[in-house]
């Protein structure tokens, strides 16, 4: 009876956090002009986020793409199909792993900074104290960092799959001699900017709204405490990794039916 | 002869106030008025809600039932936009002062007059820097929050409570944690900047004596009543002995000592079986 209780519970205060969650995203949204007209505030935050995330996401896309055109290769060769290289790079790269890993290092690395500041700043009074300077917080700190998130965050994909395609070319052409020419030509002709390149970024245009909206929230939503900052950066971090990996599924069937 | 009224009206009347958090009562029915011009002092014990009527006399709370009147105005029931632009009016100076920690000092003063006024840049510097001289600290005004000391960020959060020249303005505990210095100086500050600026101060505190040595009038709050309010000389005298042992800091009193607990012996004796 009691874990049924406890069950009733838990549902009760998810379906809770889930509606204060909408309404504080339908008050952010609200704030989105007056943003775009202060863009100094959205380019400090558009550098905050995305530009100072750029090394991680070169970095990593690098690595994946050295061991996609690897792996790619070592299978390919047995069937002598080591010439669509290129198209395996492409393909996987543009479709999946680009918005997908970058939008999961983004939540780690921006997500939960976000929600480590905004938390901060509600346990210092900040938030409070620009509400009391008749300041919604909501506009004037969330909003900025909300559409910076979602701008950014196609932007990182991209460069993610370029610097991608780069690592596994490198791997591929220079280290293990894949024709150069095969390369190129076979990814250019089979990837399709409607069905892979653009799907691709709608894909990370919506992991973007996902991740800085749940880091936001969960920065707003925080208790004003150490241990609370501290919950509600990993609430970030795990919240927003299956939440991308959820998405990423039901986009794909959705897209590649 | 309706303004005369509004002129003699307190500019914060607070009737019948009721709030609890959880079962806990905070406030029973208590009643408040803060003549405009004079400072108020609101004093009592750690958690005895305070900050809690601070942040109701500034909409951030709502009371479960009850009236607060600030200029004439019910903030209970005011609209968002109307309660945005009542706080224009109000400066509140925060416990640990709230200054916003990635602007420097300038740009926290200069704050609200950026965020409401359409000022030219270079008014808005020298509004800024006679706010700063005002807390003598203008040759701070490049350095971080981090950098200042716990008293300088005080000051500067009342340089910046006082940027758009308010009616109101509320502190919240302004001397805990101060060096007897720091206290000095802001003592002088609030009763410079009620008399300079003619502006009505509520200071919720529990220092007892320097809050006593500027405030016109005290209320003393325990146990979600008033149990004790007159001017510092009416209290200082007082015989009621919740006002005593507040205003004596004795440490037993009408406010226990101890948290209720069950008789010493009994629960000695009864080992860890419990």
């Amino acid at each position: 009876m009691s874990a049924l209780r406890a069950l009733g519970r838990a549902g009760l205060s998810f379906f809770e956090r889930l509606g204060r969650g909408h309404i504080f995203l339908l008050y952010t949204l609200g704030g989105l002009p007056a943003t775009l007209y202060r863009w100094r505030l959205l380019t400090s935050q558009v550098f905050a986020l995305g530009v100072l995330s750029l090394v991680i996401i070169a970095v990593s896309g690098l690595f994946v793409g050295m061991v996609l055109g690897l792996q790619g290769y070592n299978t390919l060769v047995d069937f002598g199909a080591e010439e669509s290289l290129g198209i395996l790079l492409a393909l996987s790269l543009v479709r999946e792993l680009g918005p997908v890993v970058s939008a999961l290092l983004f939540a780690g690395r921006a997500g939960s900074a976000l929600t480590a500041e905004i938390g901060l700043m509600k346990t210092t009074e900040q938030l409070a104290a620009m509400e009391m300077m008749a300041v919604d917080p909501l506009h004037r700190v969330v909003a900025p960092r909300l559409l910076a998130g979602i701008l950014a965050m196609p932007l990182l994909a991209a460069i993610f799959s370029a610097v991608g395609v780069y690592g596994g070319y490198f791997v591929g052409v220079g280290l293990l001699g894949v024709d150069e020419g095969a390369f190129w030509s076979q990814m250019q002709s089979a990837v399709d900017f409607h069905d892979d390149i653009l799907n691709g970024v709608i894909k990370s245009f919506v992991f973007g709204i996902a991740v800085t909206w749940i880091a936001v929230f969960e920065g707003y939503d925080t208790a004003p405490t150490s241990a609370g900052i501290s919950r509600a950066t990993t609430r970030t971090v795990v919240n927003s990794s299956l939440a991308v990996l959820g998405l990423d599924f039901v986009l794909t069937a959705l897209m590649f039916d | 002869m309706q303004n005369n009224n509004q002129e003699l009206e307190p500019l914060v009347r607070i009737r019948d106030l009721c709030f609890r958090r959880g079962e806990r009562v905070i406030f029973d029915h208590i009643n408040l008025s803060m003549p405009r011009g004079k400072i108020t002092a609101i004093m009592g014990p750690s958690g005895c809600g305070k900050t809690t009527l601070l942040r109701m006399i500034g909409g951030q709370l709502k009371p479960l039932s009850g009236s607060v009147r600030v200029d004439g105005q019910e903030v209970t029931a005011l609209s968002r936009g109307a309660l945005m632009s009542l706080r224009q009016r109000m400066g509140m100076l925060f416990q640990s002062g709230a200054l916003l920690t990635d602007l420097p000092v300038f740009d926290n003063v200069a704050f609200p007059l950026r965020e409401h006024t359409r000022l030219p840049e270079r008014m808005v510097r020298d509004l800024v820097l006679m706010k700063l001289e005002a807390v003598g600290l203008r040759g701070a005004r490049d350095l971080m929050p981090s950098q200042l000391s716990g008293g300088m960020a005080r000051r500067v959060a009342l340089a910046r409570a006082i940027a758009l020249d308010p009616m109101i303005i509320l502190y919240d505990e302004p001397f805990t944690g101060q060096d007897p210095i720091s206290m000095g100086v802001l003592l002088r500050l609030i009763e410079q900047m009620n008399e300079a600026l003619g502006t009505t101060s509520v200071i919720v505190s529990h220092d007892v004596r320097e809050a006593a040595s500027i405030s016109d009038y005290i209320y003393v709050l325990s146990g979600g009543k008033i149990i004790g309010e007159g001017t510092p000389v009416q209290l200082d005298v007082s015989d009621s002995e919740w006002v005593r042992q507040f205003m004596d800091a004795r440490p037993d009193g009408p406010v226990r000592f101890h948290y209720p607990a069950r008789d010493i012996a009994e629960d000695l004796l009864a080992g860890g079986d419990e």
